[in-house]
């Protein structure tokens, strides 16, 4: 256990640009998701961490210690793979005291260790068998307990739970929540899933195009989009952004007056679709192309001024198709957005 | 419809089959019925008559064992010498990134293309010069020259099909990169490596054209069988056919398994 200090990494294949430049520090003990759509340097970043590839600058620091010129297996970490890497020619009980082993550790302690990571990840009953005996689940099971057996200063995964069914993938969220706080390593996470970064980490790093864009706890990058492109790309449905303008110093949307950020121009009105409500009178008006029953809510699709808006209201109200209502919001929800850049005015 | 492609599918089996064992069936029934079944006219279809007869003659040629001996040395040599070049260069193909590796890859197939024939006499005239003419060394050079683009193509497919995460578990998991490849990769390629060794020593046991010319006195069984039997009665000549076939149909069909794993796991 130690804390894990990135410092200016980055990394180039060739012409194109994986990294453009990462600084992170995540502390003991510490849950931290990379999150970001593929493509976006997050799988890089972690193998740069890992040692298996080779940052072009920047420095990698565990406990202190600047590993960035270490070879994988002198880090001191572990890392669960996408598609778990467990080894089929070793019975799970092997694989699990893999790491142990290559490093020496006296039989008793290797078996210890063992038992304990295998009734962390309950599997116990198949410490005997082969991978290929094994399920998807179970297989993902061997491959964090494997990590977690060598008891690392730093555990990684890189996106280990995409390759379960949606159903598994729920159960084992929750499972990889509760024994990770158990073994409380500090751990760097890579997905895609928004669902799963901000049910998992204590804090979440969102990715885009080569950088980090916003670090900061699940609800305050659910609340506080650092950018559009966050705003977009976490939670579901996206945040709304419509165009407005600001006349001395105040956005006017249907009946509702706003103070804005600025005098004068053009910028981005940031408002969740759960944050609308639907009111009898003032609001502005919005009008309704799809309704989407989903359950839990109802999920409309339409317009408000020739912008494409969405809304979340409670799953019994009656809506089709056609409608028009009219909609409101609390003013503290508005995440004001620069429209040139993108960026969030205002606060961090 | 059905029923039709599963009868042609037959068919080309059936007429695969007999391609191959129909042509070993004739030579051993001449082998096993002596000079009777090799003239008599017309041929039965059936063994008849059988004995081990010419096989005794043949067994008892002087040199013969010798010949034997030289081969499987060769084979040994051409085995060990195609793996050590082989598996690390298929490892290479598969899994580094380096400037030329197509061309590379093309290169080892151009050496097959290269007829012995042209190459044996110069071979000669250089292994005279270097002591390499008329030694086991010298010929599992060429043979090994003959299976190495085999071993590294089969080889790279192999390692190609071994998913690169399992090595980079290894590292990660304290292992250099040797000792990834030792525990990890090797046990893993091992069945394929296992039958490029066997395809490597029946290709060696096979080859006659550059070893009936690269010896004089330590001939291989091919290159020895070819100068005395030209002089032997027919059926003599279909026995040496015979007890030339048979280990390499029965190596093959010994690692046949492991040639199905391999090509499972480069499947995949």
């Amino acid at each position: 256990m130690a804390e894990l200090l990135i410092e200016g990494v980055a990394k180039s294949f060739g012409p194109v640009v994986a990294l453009a430049e990462a600084t992170l520090a995540i502390g003991d003990g510490e849950f931290v998701a990379l999150l970001g759509p593929s493509g976006c340097g997050k799988t890089t970043l972690l193998r740069i961490v890992a040692g298996l590839e080779e940052a072009n600058c920047g420095q990698v620091l565990i406990g202190g210690r600047d590993v960035s010129a270490l070879p994988p297996r002198a880090r001191g970490l572990a890392m669960v793979f996408q598609n778990y890497a467990v080894f089929p020619h070793m019975t799970v009980g092997e694989n699990v005291a893999f790491g142990l082993a290559m490093a020496r550790a006296p039989a008793a302690r290797i078996a210890k260790q063992v038992a304990r990571a295998a009734s962390l990840m309950q599997i116990e009953t198949l410490l005997g068998r082969y991978p290929a005996q094994l399920s998807g689940g179970q297989r993902q099971r061997v491959a964090v307990a494997r990590a977690l057996a060598v008891e690392p200063a730093v555990l990684l995964m890189d996106e280990p739970l995409s390759n379960l069914d949606a159903l598994l993938r729920l159960e084992m969220r929750a499972e990889l929540k509760a024994v990770l706080r158990e073994a409380g390593t500090t751990t760097l996470y890579v997905t895609h899933d928004q669902t799963e970064a901000m049910g998992l980490a204590d804090r979440v790093a969102v990715m885009h195009e080569g950088r980090i864009v916003q670090i900061a706890a699940p609800s305050d990058v659910y609340r506080r989009p650092a950018s559009v492109f966050v705003g977009g790309f976490v939670g579901n449905p996206p945040m709304n952004f419509l165009r407005v303008a600001a006349v001395s110093g105040e956005v006017r949307l249907g009946a509702l007056r706003l103070s804005a950020p600025m005098e004068e121009g053009g910028l981005l009105l940031g408002i969740r679709p759960e944050q609308l409500a639907v009111v009898e009178t003032g609001g502005f008006l919005f009008r309704v192309a799809v309704a989407e029953p989903l359950g839990t809510h109802l999920l409309l699709t339409g317009e408000t001024g020739g912008q494409r808006m969405r809304a979340v209201v409670p799953p019994d109200a009656t809506v089709v198709a056609g409608a028009e209502l009219l909609l409101a919001f609390d003013p503290a929800a508005i995440r004001w957005m620069d429209a040139a850049s993108g960026r969030a005015i205002g606060a961090a | 419809m059905r029923r039709l492609r599963g009868s042609a599918f037959a068919a080309g089996v059936a007429m695969l089959a007999a391609w191959t064992l129909l042509p070993i069936y004739l030579v051993a029934i001449g082998g096993f019925g002596g000079p009777d079944a090799v003239y008599r006219w017309p041929k039965s279809f059936w063994p008849e008559n059988l004995s081990l007869d010419t096989f005794r003659r043949f067994v008892a040629i002087g040199g013969i064992w010798q010949a034997t001996e030289q081969s499987v040395k060769v084979a040994l040599i051409t085995v060990v010498l195609s793996l050590a070049l082989g598996v690390p260069a298929g490892y290479a193909l598969a899994r580094l990134r380096f400037r030329g590796a197509t061309t590379y890859r093309l290169v080892i197939l151009l050496t097959r293309a290269f007829p012995v024939g042209i190459l044996a006499l110069p071979l000669a005239v250089s292994f005279a010069r270097f002591g390499l003419y008329d030694t086991a060394l010298g010929v599992a050079l060429v043979h090994t020259a003959l299976a190495l683009p085999f071993a590294v193509l089969v080889t790279a497919s192999l390692f190609v099909g071994i998913p690169r995460e399992l090595e980079e578990a290894a590292w990660v998991f304290g292992c250099t990169g040797p000792g990834a490849f030792r525990r990890i990769i090797l046990p893993l390629a091992l069945p394929g490596i296992a039958a490029t060794a066997v395809f490597s020593f029946v290709l060696s046991w096979n080859e006659v054209f550059a070893a009936a010319v690269l010896t004089l006195r330590h001939r291989t069984l091919t290159a020895f069988l070819l100068t005395v039997l030209s002089e032997s009665p027919l059926h003599i000549q279909l026995a040496g056919g015979f007890m030339l076939i048979v280990p390499s149909v029965l190596f093959i069909f010994l690692v046949r398994r492991y040639l199905f794993a391999m090509w499972g796991i480069a499947s995949r």
